[in-house]
């Protein structure tokens, strides 16, 4: 057992628990914040996405030792990201869920991608997306929102 | 949109009153030896009614004019708990911006009023509860109608309703919420009259889903997700072979994990495993992880994919149980060699896989039991729930949670997690316990789509039409041993197993359908589509072939051979060759196929533009014709539609199939076992439905079976090659 | 040096000369391969041969270790890399990218940290990325290439960097991602990872040893 020092969603955290224990699951079970999904466990599906000093980060595979200082930000921040609020309205109007399992991960994808690439193209959109798995397959509809919110980004 | 248990008691509807009414069958098949050991259940459940769970009625209107619509059976993508609602809000003619939707608790009351038991499967949700529903919504109407003609003392003749609200002469006017107490006190009535399809509101509208935001902003709590104070993790070390037991384990090291807090061995629905609980499930999985068990294998059949298809192969070449003997036995010998296609098909074994890993959240305490399961079959959930209990299922609250996916996989006759739950929680008595089953548990732990094999031979007359038609089909049966099988057996052939090709829309004379049911140790399961998974690709892709023979147009071809009856079927592909003209002029390097299928009353065809990148199918473009009779959500059923196509290439993926190697599952994970990722799905699909006001059907699952034989029908056209063994290797 | 008188004398004479002179060039071979005498004497080809022997010897071993899949898994010329002592595709369809640290919402680093995170299976090192395509060690079907080839696009420095020996020799001692190669960590099996033929130790003097023959590359059959 190990005491960490964490910023999630720009508040500071403070967890107890064992080195190799994933950020997955400090998040869902320590810190109780269930928006970032388990899907797999080894990094195949992106249910776990969070975005770690901004970098996209598969956080079923990331050892609570290795975050050290770097801030998580998690789906549960997407509504008060101007980005994040842009992409959730667009798959909201667009009607992109199903069971919504994976949408999570979707979602912060999708974010991390226009940040980077306010303007993707159809390539870029199925490069960046193409390691989230969604079993529903709700990937047209989650193509076509990507290119509503990236229409609605100043 | 979890129920709050704490909140609000009874709303004041007159439950057994609803249940008089809402249970008035509409004939159809009823699971009656099911029924027997259930009903006994559902009848003790009713006349217990305990405090700790009185299920609410189907509308409850909260003082503020919140409108709580009951959803009779799991949300787990297939848009219900949208569609279900706008149904009743529709007669009922609430507000729709005030319509919250609940997944209803397990409940007599709220069970399929064809089948009889809770549960959702067999696309039936719409089919079975669209009369009952509006119903529902017309008696909720009728009561409040009444209720503000009673305060205005005036003939309910003379008030309208609208959007939530009573309108009487001269102005008056009353919200639901207002008149929602005084209408409690109305007996419910009998008789009512339903609106007339044009005067619809919302049904055949395009109406987004209620549950979207929740989904998007990490707020809707999944089973997965459920928190209980003071709850427990558990995971299970499962046999490596189907049905082998524990001989015996060493927990040592296991135990050394401070947050594990006990390690013992539980029955399992085969065989016996070994259950860690911790106070988190990392620690769990480590425990697990950590244990030295010694299996006995002694018995176990160890099944092996290599060696049972190869059985399957031999069987493949007799006649097995009689399914449909239809014309002349012996019309193939009239047939020339030349003019015959002999065709054998492998399908392996199938993983649903739904992303929300197989979890339920049990409490016992005392004489009362508290479950929380995204189930597909909560009557016979709750059922096994008790037994291993000791309990009455009126004991059991079971709660029904939103889901990740089920595609089949959360409908279980053993209801074996249940089970695996239940016993841990037996033992952890008081103490809340959450069995998750890990990815690679969901992998290898069986309940698969079953293996088959298929033989046919297609005699071929003069005008390209089949003039006979033997078929063998070889597969486990999936409800052999289970409630199911009295209904679903008949003369030894398991009717989900030749679904699609038994039943085929197409006039073939000279018809004949056999199937052998081998019975194996692999736990197997009806997924999304069931028969219809491989029943479709045979017949499409053998009409293809003819189609190609007779040097038809595979459309034209298909409209040539169906039979005159077959309405729903020809209205899909004329609109289907309306829509798809594009398909006339694609790219060089590119071919298109087309497949069709009646599944579950819905048909279906569609057309896929298809080339070949890296060694594999790249789906460009699906034109999709469909018609379910009256369509109740259009932008469900794009969605369905879209999803369900890309959901039907599972089968063609190149690390699409489970294989056992000596009784042991070789797959683990998504490494492993690759259902399709963006790239291998279509990446545009339009979808267009026949204007119908016909009873409506299901959309979950008829869109799966076509896309699969429409993508070799294309590759065919580009490499020359029949596919008949899935899933499909490198092109 | 005195002339002595008679043909005996100035044969021991000029024998002597001879073995001095040959001395002489054997000491000037022994030092860096840059300095390598020109000189076509029959003792030069003979030294020359045996640093190429051994030189060859040592790429040998060098080849080994980029060809095992511990090393030869992020060298490939497709748009993907490998996993896997059996070197198949990556999961999760991840892709090169322009700088062959992938894209922008999958990129190596989305998974792979600053070290190997065993409890969880995946390896990492400091600045986890593909290597770029010219320094490909198998071809487009994810077939290894052979020795001549890969010894000749180590060596081309209008393809590697342009890297001379001393830079190769650095590379392959401090290099984090060669490095890590050595101390691989454990799988998803929480199995260790299977190791390089050579101990790194071993690879950088193997490393020295091509280095100082000049590496030498075989001939291309």
């Amino acid at each position: 057992m190990e005491t960490y020092k964490l910023v999630v969603n720009g508040h500071p955290m403070e967890v107890a628990t064992d080195p190799g224990t994933p950020l997955l699951w400090v998040l869902r079970e320590e810190l109780k914040m269930t928006g970032t999904k388990y899907g797999c466990g080894i990094a195949a599906c992106g249910a776990c996405t969070v975005h770690l000093a901004g970098v996209p980060t598969r956080s079923c595979v990331v050892p609570i030792s290795l975050v050290g200082r770097r801030p998580v930000v998690t789906i549960e921040a997407m509504t008060g990201d101007p980005v994040g609020r842009v992409v959730q309205d667009a798959w909201v109007s667009h009607d992109v869920v199903q069971c919504g399992y994976c949408q999570s991960g979707q979602i912060m994808s999708a974010v991390a991608l226009l940040k980077a690439i306010p303007k993707p193209t159809d390539a870029d959109i199925e490069q960046s997306m193409g390691g989230n798995l969604c079993r529903c397959a709700t990937y047209v509809r989650i193509r076509e929102a990507i290119q509503i919110a990236s229409g609605q980004l100043k | 949109m979890r129920r709050n248990l704490q909140d609000g008691a009874d709303p004041g509807w007159n439950r057994r009153a609803f249940l008089k009414v809402s249970a008035a069958a509409t004939g159809g098949l009823l699971v009656s030896l099911y029924l027997d050991r259930l009903a006994l259940a559902q009848e003790a459940a009713s006349a217990a009614a305990p405090k700790v769970y009185p299920p609410d009625a189907f509308v409850h209107i909260r003082p503020d004019g919140t409108t709580v619509i009951q959803v009779n059976r799991l949300e787990f993508g297939q848009g219900i708990h949208t569609a279900l609602p706008m149904i009743l809000a529709d007669e009922m003619d609430a507000d729709w911006s005030h319509v919250v939707a609940e997944l209803a608790p397990a409940d007599a009351v709220y069970a399929d009023p064809v089948f009889g038991i809770q549960m959702v499967g067999q696309s039936s949700s719409i089919t079975d509860s669209f009369t009952q529903y509006r119903e529902l919504g017309a008696r909720t109407r009728a009561m409040l109608v009444a209720a503000a003609a009673a305060r205005w003392k005036i003939p309910e003749g003379d008030c309208r309703t609208e959007s939530g609200v009573v309108h009487g002469p001269n102005g008056r006017s009353a919200t639901y919420a207002e008149l929602a107490e005084a209408a409690a006190l109305i007996p419910v009535p009998e008789k009512i009259r339903l609106k007339s399809p044009s005067a619809f509101r919302l049904v055949g509208t395009k109406t987004r889903r209620l549950d979207s935001r929740p989904k998007c902003d990490g707020s809707l709590k999944f089973g997965l997700d459920l928190d209980v104070p003071g709850m427990k993790i558990a995971v299970v070390a499962h046999p490596p072979v189907f049905g082998a037991r524990v001989k015996g384990f060493d927990a040592a090291a296991a135990r050394a994990i401070e947050a594990v807090r006990d390690v013992f061995e539980i029955p399992l629905a085969r065989g016996t495993g070994v259950a860690v609980v911790a106070d988190r499930f990392w620690p769990a999985k480590q425990g697990r992880d950590r244990l030295r068990i010694e299996w006995d294998l002694a018995g176990t059949e160890r099944p092996d994919s290599g060696r049972l298809f190869a059985a399957y192969r031999d069987l493949a070449r007799t006649t097995g149980n009689i399914a449909v003997a239809r014309g002349e036995a012996n019309a193939m010998h009239a047939i020339p060699e030349s003019r015959r296609i002999v065709a054998e098909y492998e399908f392996p074994f199938l993983a649903h896989t739904p992303m929300e890993p197989l979890n339920t959240t049990i409490r016992l305490d005392g004489d009362r039991a508290e479950v929380w399961a995204g189930s597909q079959f909560q009557t016979s959930d709750q059922l096994a729930i008790a037994e291993v209990l000791g309990l009455k299922p009126a004991q059991v609250a079971f709660h029904t949670e939103m889901a990740g996916g089920g595609f089949g996989r959360r409908a279980v006759p053993d209801s074996h997690i249940q089970r695996e739950a239940a016993a841990i929680a037996k033992r952890l008595r008081g103490v809340p316990v959450k069995l998750i089953w890990t990815r690679e548990d969901d992998v290898q732990g069986g309940y698969y789509r079953p293996m088959h094999v298929h033989r046919v031979e297609v005699g071929v007359g003069s005008d390209g039409l089949p003039t006979a038609w033997r078929h063998v089909i070889v597969g486990q049966s999936l409800v052999a041993g289970t409630p199911f099988a009295p209904m679903l057996i008949k003369n030894g052939v398991d009717s989900t197993a030749v679904e699609g090709a038994a039943d085929t829309h197409y006039a073939i004379p000279n018809f004949h359908l056999s199937a052998h049911h081998p019975a194996s140790s692999v736990p197997v399961l009806w997924f999304r589509s069931v028969g219809h998974t491989h029943n479709t690709f045979v017949m499409e892709t053998l009409v293809d072939e003819l189609a190609m023979r007779a040097a038809i147009d595979p459309i034209a071809y298909r409209l040539k051979l169906l039979k005159p009856d077959a309405k729903r079927v020809r209205s899909t592909l004329t609109l289907l060759q309306e829509k798809a003209g594009w398909r006339r002029s694609v790219p060089r390097e590119h071919a298109v196929g087309i497949a069709c299928v009646q599944c579950f009353g819905t048909a279906v065809a569609c057309a896929a533009e298809v080339s070949v990148e890296e060694k594999r199918p790249r789906i460009h473009r699906v034109t999709v014709a469909l018609n379910c009779g009256l369509a109740v959500n259009p932008l469900t059923i794009e969605s369905q539609f879209q999803g369900g196509v890309g959901f039907g290439v599972t089968q063609l993926m190149s690390k699409g199939a489970i294989t056992l190697k000596d009784g042991r599952v070789e797959q683990r994970n998504f490494d492993g076992y690759c259902p399709p990722y963006m790239k291998d799905a279509p990446a545009a699909v339009d979808v267009h439905i026949v204007p119908s006001d016909d009873k409506p059907t299901g959309c979950g699952e008829p869109p799966v079976p076509v896309i699969a034989p429409a993508v070799v029908n294309a590759l065919f056209r580009l490499t020359g090659k029949r596919y008949r063994t899935l899933p499909l290797a490198a092109l | 040096m005195a002339k002595t008188q008679g043909t005996t004398k100035s044969t021991v004479t000029i024998t002597l000369w001879g073995l001095a002179v040959l001395a002489l060039l054997l000491a000037c071979s022994s030092r860096t391969a840059s300095a390598q005498a020109a000189s076509p004497e029959r003792s030069s080809r003979i030294d020359s041969r045996t640093a190429r022997v051994e030189g060859l010897a040592a790429w040998d071993q060098i080849y080994s270790v980029l060809t095992h899949p511990r090393c030869i898994n992020c060298h490939t010329a497709t748009n993907y890399p490998q996993q896997g002592d059996d070197r198949h595709r990556h999961v999760a369809n991840v892709v090169r990218g322009a700088e062959g640290k992938g894209v922008a919402a999958l990129q190596c680093v989305s998974c792979h940290q600053e070290a190997n995170a065993d409890t969880t299976g995946v390896p990492g090192a400091n600045g986890w990325h593909l290597a770029p395509l010219s320094m490909s060690w198998q071809d487009g079907n994810d077939r290894i290439l052979p020795s001549a080839e890969v010894c000749r696009a180590v060596t081309d420095r209008s393809k590697n960097h342009d890297l001379d020996g001393p830079g190769l020799l650095k590379h392959h001692t401090e290099e984090p991602l060669v490095l890590w190669a050595f101390q691989p960590g454990r799988g998803i099996d929480s199995n260790r990872r299977t190791l390089p033929p050579l101990t790194h130790d071993a690879f950088v003097a193997a490393t020295r040893r091509w280095v100082d023959a000049g590496m030498p590359c075989p001939p291309i059959k």
